[in-house]
């Protein structure tokens, strides 16, 4: 009982918890948000309460990834509820239900070991609506005798919710995909190259030094600054300015949007003479950058909440050839424009 | 969903209208609305919306809906070919950090 987030004890000794966030649970969040031991942000599965329920009071299941268990329990301020928790190693309810955690089987499970229908005089469980993707309502319910209700998409509608009768309006139902939405995205984006990141302008900071006379640290320093300032330019435009502004960017398929807003910015930076002055220096970075964005902003198709798998196999038989194509033919063309003088 | 809308007709999804009772499950779990009841049977009316993520079909008492279910993930996809498995996430593995 030393978590901070435990209050006290409720009947059925039930640990309870605070619907408040304390300043640890804040910091917590901006950590996870940024990719910081975002893997292991577990909580114990299992039954919790939140304000003093009863008998009677409705069960909200959810995932033990902390940050969705947080968004819950917060929801739930005002409330008295019990919050059932399935062991879903630490991944939130849609890609829990997606991989198989989040599951018929788990939600039987919990069911079960908690003995719930002790703690509880009816036979409801409120399922977030996004945990349908690994649960069968009918077969939960002719395994434990207990109805699922597919409650609303998120967690801040389950007031409104109940004072519904436990009815989502479509609006509650319907998944979305706003600027905000996918502005929280961008930090985690950011992480995703990890240690290329460091590796990567590494490699172009050293062959910078390359010329026509052999090598020169001076240009390894003044000419590798720049072509790392360009691949950074090209990373942000790919998986932090495409995924922000996905919506007003043309074409379809992220490849192509990425590909786009990775030439837009070449284009300024061509512009500013950042490219190089040789042509074929100029046309490899242009292989590069787009390359580059293209595949950074395919892979937000992972993190959009409206992509299919068919869509994205379809995109990608072209996409992947290309950005392989075009990256390869970019780097050659970059250290011939270095060792021969044109 | 004001313009985001992927890729027309590439998903598999199919309804069998036959099946169908009319029991609703698929226009509750749909998370893009791609169900609409009509005359006591549901009915595919958004079809290019769908993203395949298999709730549908889950809870679709009637075994009246499949879909071929999976992640709409570039590099899940990737994954899948490197390993020579379905498309995964695999936020399990060492290192990995998506969704």
């Amino acid at each position: 009982m030393n978590k901070h987030y435990f209050t006290g004890i409720s009947i059925s000794s039930v640990p309870q918890v605070s619907t408040i966030w304390s300043r640890h649970d804040l910091w917590e969040t901006i950590k996870v948000r940024w990719s910081v031991g975002r893997m292991d942000y577990k909580i114990e599965p299992g039954i919790y309460a939140v304000g003093n329920p009863e008998e009677s009071s409705p069960v909200f299941v959810t995932a033990n990834f902390k940050l969705t268990f947080d968004h819950v329990r917060r929801a739930l301020d005002n409330m008295n509820a019990w919050l059932l928790v399935l062991d879903t190693k630490g991944i939130n309810v849609w890609c829990a239900a997606g991989k198989g955690t989040f599951s018929t089987k788990e939600l039987i499970r919990q069911i079960n070991l908690t003995g719930l229908e002790k703690i509880v005089n009816h036979h409801k469980v409120i399922v977030p609506q996004l945990g349908a993707v690994g649960v069968s309502a009918h077969k939960v319910k002719s395994n434990t005798g207990f109805s699922v209700i597919y409650g609303p998409v998120r967690a801040k509608d389950i007031h409104d919710f109940m004072e519904a009768g436990m009815k989502a309006t479509k609006e509650m139902r319907a998944v979305n995909f706003s600027t905000w939405d996918r502005l929280k995205l961008v930090p985690v984006e950011l992480a995703y190259g990890k240690y290329y990141l460091i590796l990567v302008p590494a490699i172009f900071l050293i062959l910078s030094g390359l010329n026509p006379k052999g090598y020169s640290v001076d240009l390894a320093y003044t000419n590798g600054l720049k072509s790392v300032f360009i691949l950074l330019i090209a990373y942000l435009t790919g998986c932090g300015i495409t995924p922000v502004l996905l919506p007003w960017i043309p074409f379809r398929r992220f490849a192509l949007k990425g590909l786009l807003t990775g030439w837009l910015a070449a284009v300024i930076l061509a512009y500013f003479h950042f490219l190089g002055s040789s042509y074929l220096e100029i046309i490899s970075w242009f292989l590069m950058t787009g390359s580059l964005s293209s595949f950074l902003a395919m892979n937000f198709t992972g993190t959009s909440t409206f992509t299919s798998l068919s869509g994205v196999q379809k995109e990608m038989k072209t996409a992947l050839p290309m950005q392989i194509g075009m990256a390869a033919l970019g780097v050659i063309a970059w250290i011939i424009s270095k060792v021969i003088a044109l | 969903m004001n313009g985001l809308v992927y890729l027309k007709n590439v998903v598999t999804l199919e309804l069998d209208q036959e099946k169908c009772n009319g029991c609703l499950m698929c226009t509750i779990v749909c998370p893009h609305a791609v169900f609409e009841i009509q005359n006591k049977r549901a009915e595919i009316v958004n079809r290019d919306l769908c993203m395949e993520c298999g709730a549908c079909e889950k809870n679709c008492p009637e075994n009246a809906i499949t879909v071929r279910s999976g992640v709409g993930c570039a590099a899940g996809i990737i994954n899948g070919i490197l390993r020579g498995t379905e498309p995964t996430c695999d936020c399990s593995g060492p290192g990995s950090s998506c969704c």
